[in-house]
């Protein structure tokens, strides 16, 4: 259903509240606001992957003049907490201790200095003396579960929900859902693919790195300020570790630079937040380049194992996908991130007969995983769209038509997707577009340019949530001010995304009022309304209807108010106009400014209102992505030319953002696709610890992005608004692979596919 | 040591130890515009104009600066507003980390090429790193831009 009523204030671009400032370079990020004489904190790491602190001296480091203090494990908590910001009871493990005489990768801290300055703090982190036990370490994936190397054989793993974790199986999770006959439908497909898949553990890198301050206030209660997507989860966390009331922990966020899920972790709070409260004195931490780099939260590294049947018409018949998740040395993220890898992949398709998706997540000696928009769902989407571009192969198919006979459609139940109905969904039209946009007809699969250049096109369909469905939760509080300004108060985190400006665009349409009229603010643990926070694709959507039921709550204390002082006897005649209340019996009237300065004085009424929205489904957003690439035959060089795509997220709040969230998701798929790879040495340390090493796309990689919308209607959501956050870094890996496979005939299933590997495919082809 | 330089117009004097990077020092002097992504001169956002070109300031030690002139976003700020507005509509501020280092860029090519073809604009910016955007709507916001600076020319 299209949605046909014209809106005033969403459904418009409108420049982010804060873009002035942030693009006038305006001090309002963590550390430009923090006191300037916060201690400067910074963590001694482990050179090995798994080894024993057996001894620790510490006295000729505190000894340098300027040191604070030196942290060992010897001074901390000894509750185990895990570092994951999620909703309470977390499924991830709690494993971790703030320091641990257990060493179990390379970049576990192994102390903690804090002095005045970064000179003295150096200086005093060469001075501990470290005497290791160095254990062997179980560094491949392949080879963690039932193996005698444990990463976890402490006696107190916690796990506070059981998600078939095992410790002494390296086990963090494992499942097996089954719906049909999977075994009997293979068995009567005609065609089957049978492939595996493999991904790396890619950084989010934002260009902020970790950082947060913490000092003891007027109250005596710690606060942290912190660079953070989740702060009502810091707050959890960090009482947890530190073994204090939840009462005597605030947290602030202020503008945040950039999170993509790795400020969904409390990589390094609780670092600063001991010093403070051990010494009493304010305290930072700015992670520097490296550290974000080597430990910090990237995404799951994952081999998937994909089975599909389809009949010789190419019918899909049956899927099976088994996941193999590297969790690294803590469980983080893991029981969740591998769930989207079959359940937001799986429902793609809509005509199965049975699927089967299972999956283990294991302990590894290696850097910790956590959550990377797209959230596993984009591992998943890699693996089984690649299938499906194999099996369109397999059955000398066109793609396209593939997915046309076989793709979700509007008002289909998901088995796959907990049985939830795709209230909306347009990714018919979203392929058709698509399609026209990058002139797939003409196209695929190749051409061959006069130099000898081969230009092949591939596609790909993605999906993704809207929320945690059964656990998300989102508060809005909006008041009346002085001559009727409001003030909205969210606690969902605006990371740049412009989160504070689409919230304030929703409510503008509710109160009839102007984008201006709404003022926001940061989050703050002690007068936010809770939220869970900026993550699951969840903030337009979940936040969003947060923002319209609490609009037309205060709408109805509005009119109250109204009828009160203008002593109507009956309040159902008042409408509400935005710019004043009228009642149409009477024809008396009250504009909003007189009666919110009358409300200030001997009034009843307050012209507030607060509201919760729940999260009872999910409804997914679905795109379609096209790439056009340029290979050089000769030396395996391969360029985007072109990268399509259509989305459906529902109705477009704000254009503007809508489409930069897009390009800028897409930017981030091509970079794990062609670019980021994470390389190990035999000894378990990650070698490409920087941007030199590491690259991220620049704008000569990532060729033209463009973007359209193909917008259904939401029931559930704001307007008609589903979510677009994640989906959009779910399409350019199988995309781009399957229009390298269309130019030269080479099929990658192990990200990135660097110009190396191509030369080295062209060269095995020849 | 004694340094003695202009920042964003204004002599200054201070004394420095000879270790000093420019970017450290900067931001003690307030200009907080300037930031660290990366350490290794790999990502620009601590682009500052030395002497009017624009230099990493990771990588500038900031006794060089003696005797010299420094431009910070700070010195630069009805510039900045006005590139802002473009940017601003086309919603490519986004996380805002990387945008001081990149309207520096911005604001030096414009004064430094003579109607630059889009490839040029890209060449000369390309060591701007964003992780938000894709880089599209910066190039956006640059043509409207830039059409509205010749039209200020012509």
């Amino acid at each position: 259903m299209k949605q046909e009523r014209k809106f005033q204030s969403i459904n418009h671009t409108v420049m982010k509240k804060d873009a002035m400032a942030l693009l006038t370079g305006k001090p309002v990020y963590t550390q430009d606001l923090a006191p300037k004489d916060c201690l400067v904190v910074k963590a001694l790491r482990s050179p090995y992957a798994n080894a024993i602190i057996t001894d620790i001296d510490v006295s000729a480091a505190q000894q340098v003049a300027g040191i604070e203090c030196v942290l060992t494990y010897r001074d901390v908590p000894q509750t185990r907490f895990t570092t994951a910001g999620q909703t309470f009871p977390e499924l991830s493990p709690y494993d971790r201790l703030i320091l641990d005489a257990h060493l179990r990768y390379v970049g576990d801290p192994v102390a903690l200095v804090a002095g005045v300055d970064e000179k003295a703090v150096h200086k005093a982190l060469q001075m501990i003396h470290v005497t290791y036990e160095i254990l062997d370490a179980v560094l491949d994936f392949h080879q963690a579960k039932d193996n005698p190397i444990l990463v976890h054989p402490e006696q107190d793993w916690n796990p506070l929900v059981d998600v078939g974790g095992d410790n002494k199986r390296n086990i963090v999770a494992q499942a097996c859902q089954d719906w049909g006959d999977v075994d009997a439908v293979f068995a009567d497909c005609d065609v089957t693919v049978d492939s595996v898949y493999h991904t790396r553990q890619v950084q989010q890198s934002m260009m902020e790195t970790f950082r947060a301050y913490s000092y003891m206030d007027e109250f005596g209660r710690l606060v942290i300020v912190s660079s953070t997507q989740v702060p009502f989860h810091i707050r959890r966390i960090a009482a947890t570790a530190l073994e204090i009331p939840k009462s005597q922990v605030r947290v602030i966020k202020p503008r945040i630079g950039g999170g993509f899920g790795a400020k969904q972790t409390a990589v390094m709070e609780m670092y600063p937040a001991i010093v403070t409260k051990l010494t009493g004195k304010p305290a930072m931490m700015i992670y520097t380049r490296e550290e974000a780099m080597t430990v910090s939260s990237p995404r799951h590294e994952a081999e998937i194992h994909v089975r599909i049947g389809a009949s010789r018409d190419g019918l899909i018949r049956v899927m099976d996908l088994d996941a193999l998740w590297n969790a690294g040395a803590y469980g983080d993220h893991s029981p969740t991130t591998v769930t989207l890898a079959g359940h937001k992949s799986l429902p793609l398709y809509g005509r199965y007969e049975a699927f089967r998706f299972s999956y283990e997540a294991v302990y590894t000696n290696t850097i910790a995983a956590g959550a990377y928009r797209g959230y596993g769902a984009t591992q998943g989407i890699f693996a089984l769209e690649s299938a499906v571009n194999e099996l369109a192969v397999k059955l000398h198919m066109d793609p396209s038509a593939l997915r046309e006979k076989n793709m979700v459609r509007e008002g289909q139940v998901m088995p796959a997707y907990f049985n939830e109905t795709a209230a909306s969904c347009s990714l018919d039209m979203c392929l058709k577009k698509v399609k026209d946009m990058i002139g797939w007809d003409k196209k695929y699969p190749r051409t061959v340019l006069p130099n000898g250049n081969i230009r092949g096109v591939g596609l790909a369909m993605g999906m993704q949530g809207s929320s945690i469905s059964h656990v998300d939760v989102a508060t809005v509080n909006i008041k009346v001010n002085d001559d009727g300004f409001y003030t909205l108060a969210v606690g969902a985190t605006d990371m740049g995304t412009g989160c504070d400006t689409i919230l304030a665009q929703i409510a503008a349409e509710c109160l009839n009022c102007s984008v201006d009229d709404i003022v926001t603010r940061g989050v703050d643990t002690d007068t936010s309304p809770y939220d869970t926070g900026s993550y699951a694709s969840s903030t337009t959507y979940l936040t969003g209807m947060a923002v319209v039921k609490t609009s037309l709550a205060l709408i109805g204390r509005i009119k109250a108010s109204a009828a009160q002082m203008m002593q109507c006897a009956n309040g159902d005649n008042l409408e509400f106009t935005g710019k004043e209340v009228v009642d149409h019996v009477s024809g008396k009237r009250i504009t909003l400014k007189d009666l919110a300065n009358k409300a200030m004085c001997n009034h009843g009424i307050a012209l507030e209102a607060a509201e919760e929205q729940p999260s009872p489904g999910s409804p997914p957003p679905f795109m379609v992505g096209a790439a056009e690439v340029e290979i050089d035959p000769e030396t395996g060089h391969v360029e985007l030319i072109d990268y399509a795509t259509v989305v459906d997220c529902g109705t477009v709040i704000n254009p503007a953002l809508a489409r930069v969230q897009t390009e800028g998701g897409i930017a981030q798929g091509i970079g794990m696709t062609l670019l980021e790879d994470v390389r190990f040495t035999p000894e378990g340390r990650i070698e490409n610890n920087s941007f030199m090493q590491y690259k991220i796309p620049s704008r000569r990689d990532v060729g033209t992005i463009r973007v359209e919308f193909a917008p259904s209607y939401e029931p559930t959501g704001p307007f008609g608004a589903k979510s677009i956050g994640e989906i959009v870094v779910n399409t350019p890996a199988p995309a781009i692979t399957d229009a390298i496979y269309n130019a030269i005939g080479c099929r990658f299933r192990d990200l990135p596919v660097t110009v190396e590997k191509v030369y080295e495919a062209l060269k095995g082809q020849s | 040591m004694k340094i003695t330089y202009w920042l964003n117009g204004k002599k200054r004097e201070n004394h420095i130890a000879p270790d000093t990077m420019l970017l450290d020092f900067l931001r003690t002097c307030g200009c907080y515009s300037v930031k660290c992504g990366c350490e290794t001169t790999n990502c620009g956002l601590c682009t500052v104009w030395f002497d009017g070109k624009p230099v990493l300031s990771c990588a500038v030690l900031a006794a060089r600066i003696d005797g010299h002139e420094i431009t910070t976003l700070e010195g630069l700020q009805d510039e900045a507003r006005e590139f802002a507005m473009y940017m601003g509509q086309e919603g490519s501020d986004q996380c805002g980390f990387c945008n001081p280092g990149f309207v520096m860029a911005v604001l030096a090519m414009v004064r430094e090429l003579h109607n630059p073809t889009e490839e040029e604009m890209q060449d000369y910016l390309v060591g701007n790193l964003c992780r938000c955007t894709g880089y599209m709507g910066h190039l956006r916001a640059l043509r409207s831009y830039m059409a509205y600076k010749q039209g200020v020319k012509a």
